[in-house]
C-alpha cells in the first residue's frame, strides 16, 4: 500500500486486513496501546492545513507508539502564510525525506493532486468534503468490536452528508463490507446522486424512517463553516434532524450511536443521547489510535503487518 | 497569372457547393479560380493529393491574453497556435487587462495583430465597462475600430435590464451579442458539473440549470429586442433544446460548441486534474450526447475552441483554486474529425461548415468561402493523418490541455492566410 488517499480505492480484502490488524494494537484491559519499535528510525510528518485536535493527536500517538518520530506542522505556522504554493511546501518537506506525510487539507483532492508529484506516501487525514479514510476504518472497527460482521447491518448516517468527508468514506466502506446504509438529512444537504455512489445506499429526508430498525446511527456535525447559506433555519435543525432519546426506541435494541466529533450538543445530538449507554463515541476515539497504527504499519512496514 | 496553385486536393467549399477533386489558384491574396487542371505557368505549386482543401477555419472564441496577461499568451503566440491548428481567423474575447471595452484597446489589439499575428484577429468588445455588468461599453466606436461582436465572456451580464439595453444597441449596429450563459448565483463556488461525479469527489457543482436559466432569459430578450444573439460554448441539453426552439420561431439565435464538450464527459476526468477544469464544466454523458445531437440537427452552427491559456503556476494548485479553461486551438480539428466525422455523426462537408460558413454567418464576417475574389484564406488538412499531440511542443505559451499524448486520426497540413502559407506540418 503506497499511502492511503481514500476508501473508494481500496478493495474489501485490504479493508478487512487493516481492520483485523487493528485488533493487535487495541488496548487490552486498559493497559494502553501496544508499544512496538517496528518504525524505529522512521519519520512521519503530520501536516495539518485545517485545525484538528483528535485526528492530529491520534496520528501523533499512533506514530510514537510504533517507535517513529512524528513532527506536526500546522498551516498557520508554516510558509503557506508567506504565499508558498502547496506543491512547493510539500516538495520542501519531501526533500527532508520523511517516510510518510499525513495530511489534512480544506480542498477536496489536495492529497490526490500532490501524490501525482511526490514519491513520499501520503495518508489522507481528511480532504475538504471528499474523504477521511481513517475515520471510516475506526468507525468500522468500533462496530466490529460489538458485532461479528457488517454484512446486512443497517446503518443510518444522519446530518450534513453533502459536506461530510466522514460520510463519503463510510458510505464506501460500509458498501464494500456489505452493510445497508440509509443516508438522511435536509434536502439541500442530501444530493440525490449520493444514492448512486455505491451499492446498498438509499436516501430519506425522514429521520424516523432512517432510524427504524437501525443497528448503527452515525450522527454528523453540521458543518457551518462549509455551508454557504443555511439549508434549513437553524431553529428547525435540531427538531427534524437532532438525535433525541425517543428516537432510540425506533432502532434495534442494541443500537450503537456514533459521532466523529467534535459534537455539538443540542444541535445534532442531545446530551442525553451523547452520554447514554448506547453511545460509543469515546470508543471511536480510542480505536482511532489503533487504526492509525495499523495504517502506518501497513504503509511503512508491510512485512510486519502480515505477522 | 496565379502565384500559388493548390493541386489535386479534395476542395470542399460549402459556401459555393463545391466538393470535388480539383485545383485552387491564388493570386494577389485572393482566390483566382477553383477549377480542374489549372495551368500553373510560373506559379508555385502545392501538391494536395489525398488532402482536403477548405476555406480557412474561423475560431470565433479564443482568449489571447494580450494586453495584460502576456505570461499566459500573446497575440503572436496565440495566432501561431491558431495557424498550427488550421485556423486562419480567430476572434478574441475582451477579458484582457485592461478589458477591451473601448476603441483604444480595440485598436491596440487590431494594430498589434496587424504587426505580429500569423492569422486574422477579429476583436470582440465588452458589453459593459470593465465587464462589470453595470454600464454599457461604447459599442459604436469599438465597432469603428474593428470589433465583430460584443460579449462579457466569463463575466455574464446578470442584470436582465442591462442585457436588454445591450441587445437593443447591438441590434442597431448589426453586432451579434455573445453570452457566456451562467447564472452566477446558481453556479457560485462550483468547480465541476453538478452530478454524480461532483458528489463523489466532494467538489461543489455547477448545475446545468445555471446555464439553462440564462439561455432562457436571453432568448426572451432576443425576441423582445430583435437582436442577433449567440450562446457561447453551449453545453447543456435544455439550453440546446431552447436554442432549437428559438430558431424554429424564427429568432436570430445561434450557438457554438467546443470540441471538449463533445469529446469528453465528466466521468472521463482523472480525479482533481485541473486540465479538465473549465466553464462550462465537462458535463455528464446525456449532455455530451445532446451537444452531438445539436451539431447534427443544426441547433449548433459553429465549433469554437474557447482557447483559454493559463500558466502552469496557476494550474498546479488544489483543484478548487485553479482557474477555469484549457487551450484548444491545436486539437480542435483532430477532435472534430475523431468524434464527429470518423464516428459517422456528420459528413466532412458539414464539419467544414461548422468551422467556416457557420461562424462567418453568425458574425457576418467576410470569410469562409473560396468564391472567386474571396480572400485567400485556406485550411488544408489530411483526414487520415495519424499524429500525437505533445503539449510541450505547443505554439501556445501555455500547456493546459487534457489532450496531451492523445493520438489523433486527422489533422492540419497547411494553413494559408491572405495567399501566404503561414504554417505547414514538417
Amino acid at each position: 500500500m503506497h499511502g492511503l488517499l481514500g476508501i473508494e480505492e481500496l478493495d474489501r480484502a485490504e479493508i478487512q486486513a487493516i481492520l483485523d490488524r487493528t485488533r493487535h494494537f487495541q488496548p487490552l484491559q486498559n493497559q494502553g496501546f501496544a508499544r512496538s519499535h517496528i518504525l524505529r528510525g522512521r519519520s512521519v510528518v503530520n501536516l495539518f492545513f485545517e485545525t484538528s485536535t483528535r485526528t492530529r493527536t491520534s496520528f501523533e500517538i499512533a506514530a510514537k507508539c510504533l517507535g517513529a518520530d512524528a513532527v506536526s506542522i500546522t498551516a498557520s505556522a508554516s510558509s503557506v502564510s508567506k504565499g508558498e504554493s502547496l506543491v512547493d511546501t510539500l516538495n520542501t518537506l519531501s526533500a527532508m525525506r520523511p517516510d510518510a506525510i499525513v495530511m489534512r487539507h480544506a480542498a477536496s483532492g489536495a492529497p490526490h493532486f500532490l501524490s501525482r508529484y511526490l514519491p513520499t506516501p501520503i495518508i489522507n487525514a481528511g480532504d475538504g468534503t471528499h474523504e477521511h479514510p481513517t475515520q471510516a476504518l475506526l468507525d468500522a472497527r468500533t462496530i466490529l468490536d460489538r458485532r461479528s460482521s457488517l454484512e446486512d447491518l443497517r446503518v443510518a448516517i444522519i446530518g450534513d452528508i453533502a459536506h461530510s468527508r466522514v460520510a463519503r468514506s463510510n458510505i464506501h466502506l460500509l458498501s464494500k463490507l456489505g452493510a445497508q446504509t440509509v443516508l438522511c438529512g435536509p434536502p439541500s444537504l442530501l444530493p440525490p446522486e449520493l444514492a448512486r455512489i455505491a451499492p446498498g445506499v438509499r436516501l430519506t429526508f425522514d429521520m424516523r424512517e432512517a432510524i427504524r430498525n437501525a443497528d448503527v446511527i452515525m450522527m454528523l456535525r453540521v458543518q457551518l463553516e462549509r455551508q454557504h447559506e443555511p439549508p434549513i433555519p437553524s431553529s428547525e435543525y435540531f427538531r427534524f434532524y437532532g438525535l433525541r432519546p425517543e428516537h432510540l426506541d425506533l432502532a434495534h435494541r442494541d443500537v450503537m450511536v456514533m459521532h466523529p466529533g467534535p459534537i455539538n450538543r443540542g444541535r445534532e445530538i442531545s446530551s442525553e443521547v451523547a452520554d447514554s449507554q448506547k453511545s460509543v463515541i469515546l470508543n471511536q476515539v480510542e480505536n482511532g489510535v489503533a487504526v492509525r497504527m495499523a495504517v502506518l504499519e501497513r504503509i511503512l512496514a508491510p512485512a510486519e503487518a502480515t505477522h | 497569372m496565379a502565384r500559388l496553385v493548390i493541386r489535386n486536393g479534395r476542395v470542399i467549399d460549402p459556401a459555393s457547393g463545391i466538393d470535388d477533386v480539383c485545383d485552387v489558384a491564388i493570386d494577389g491574396g485572393a482566390i483566382a479560380a477553383v477549377e480542374c487542371d489549372i495551368d500553373p505557368a510560373s506559379a508555385e505549386e502545392f501538391d494536395a493529393t489525398g488532402l482536403v482543401v477548405a476555406p480557412g477555419f474561423i475560431d470565433m472564441h479564443v482568449h489571447l491574453r494580450e494586453p495584460g496577461f502576456e505570461h499566459a499568451e500573446t497575440i503572436e503566440s496565440g495566432s501561431r497556435a491558431a495557424a498550427a491548428g488550421g485556423f486562419t481567423s480567430i476572434c478574441c474575447m475582451p477579458n484582457t487587462l485592461p478589458v477591451n471595452d473601448n476603441a483604444t484597446v480595440t485598436r491596440f489589439i487590431a494594430e498589434t495583430a496587424w504587426r505580429v499575428a500569423q492569422v486574422n484577429v477579429f476583436p470582440i468588445g465588452a458589453i459593459t465597462n470593465g465587464s462589470a455588468g453595470t454600464e454599457l461599453a461604447a459599442f459604436g466606436s469599438m465597432k469603428q475600430a474593428g470589433i465583430v461582436a460584443v460579449s462579457d465572456d466569463g463575466r455574464p451580464v446578470m442584470n436582465a435590464r442591462i442585457m436588454r439595453r445591450a441587445m437593443e444597441s447591438a441590434a442597431a449596429l448589426g453586432l451579434t451579442v455573445i453570452n457566456h450563459c451562467e447564472d452566477l448565483d446558481l453556479s457560485a463556488g462550483g468547480d465541476m458539473h453538478e452530478g454524480l461525479q461532483s458528489v463523489r469527489r466532494g467538489l461543489r457543482g455547477i448545475p446545468a440549470a445555471s446555464e439553462d436559466v440564462m439561455v432562457a432569459r436571453d432568448i426572451l430578450l432576443a425576441e423582445l429586442t430583435g437582436a442577433r444573439y449567440h450562446v457561447a460554448h453551449i453545453s447543456s441539453r435544455r439550453a440546446i433544446e431552447m436554442v432549437a426552439f428559438a430558431r424554429a420561431r424564427g429568432l436570430r439565435v445561434t450557438s457554438e460548441a467546443t470540441p471538449h464538450h463533445f469529446a469528453l464527459s465528466d466521468d472521463e476526468m482523472p480525479p482533481y486534474d485541473s486540465n479538465y477544469k473549465m466553464k462550462p464544466p465537462l458535463r455528464s454523458g446525456e449532455h455530451v450526447a445532446a451537444v452531438m445531437d445539436g451539431i447534427v440537427s443544426g441547433a449548433i452552427e459553429a465549433i469554437a475552441t474557447d482557447h483559454a491559456p493559463h500558466p502552469g503556476s496557476e494550474k498546479m494548485q488544489e483543484f478548487e483554486r485553479c482557474p477555469f479553461g484549457i487551450i484548444g486551438l491545436e486539437t480542435a480539428l483532430g477532435l472534430a474529425l475523431e468524434n464527429l466525422v470518423h464516428s459517422g455523426r456528420i459528413t466532412l462537408r458539414r464539419m467544414v461548415e461548422l468551422f467556416t460558413t457557420g461562424p462567418a454567418r453568425i458574425l457576418n464576417l467576410d470569410r469562409g468561402s473560396l468564391r472567386r475574389g474571396a480572400t485567400a484564406d485556406l485550411t488544408i488538412f489530411d483526414p487520415e493523418l495519424l499524429w500525437t499531440y505533445d503539449v510541450n511542443r505547443s505554439l501556445s505559451r501555455s500547456r493546459n490541455s487534457p489532450f496531451h499524448g492523445h493520438t489523433f486520426r486527422g489533422g492540419p497540413v497547411a494553413t494559408i492566410v491572405g495567399g501566404s502559407i503561414v504554417w505547414s506540418a514538417d
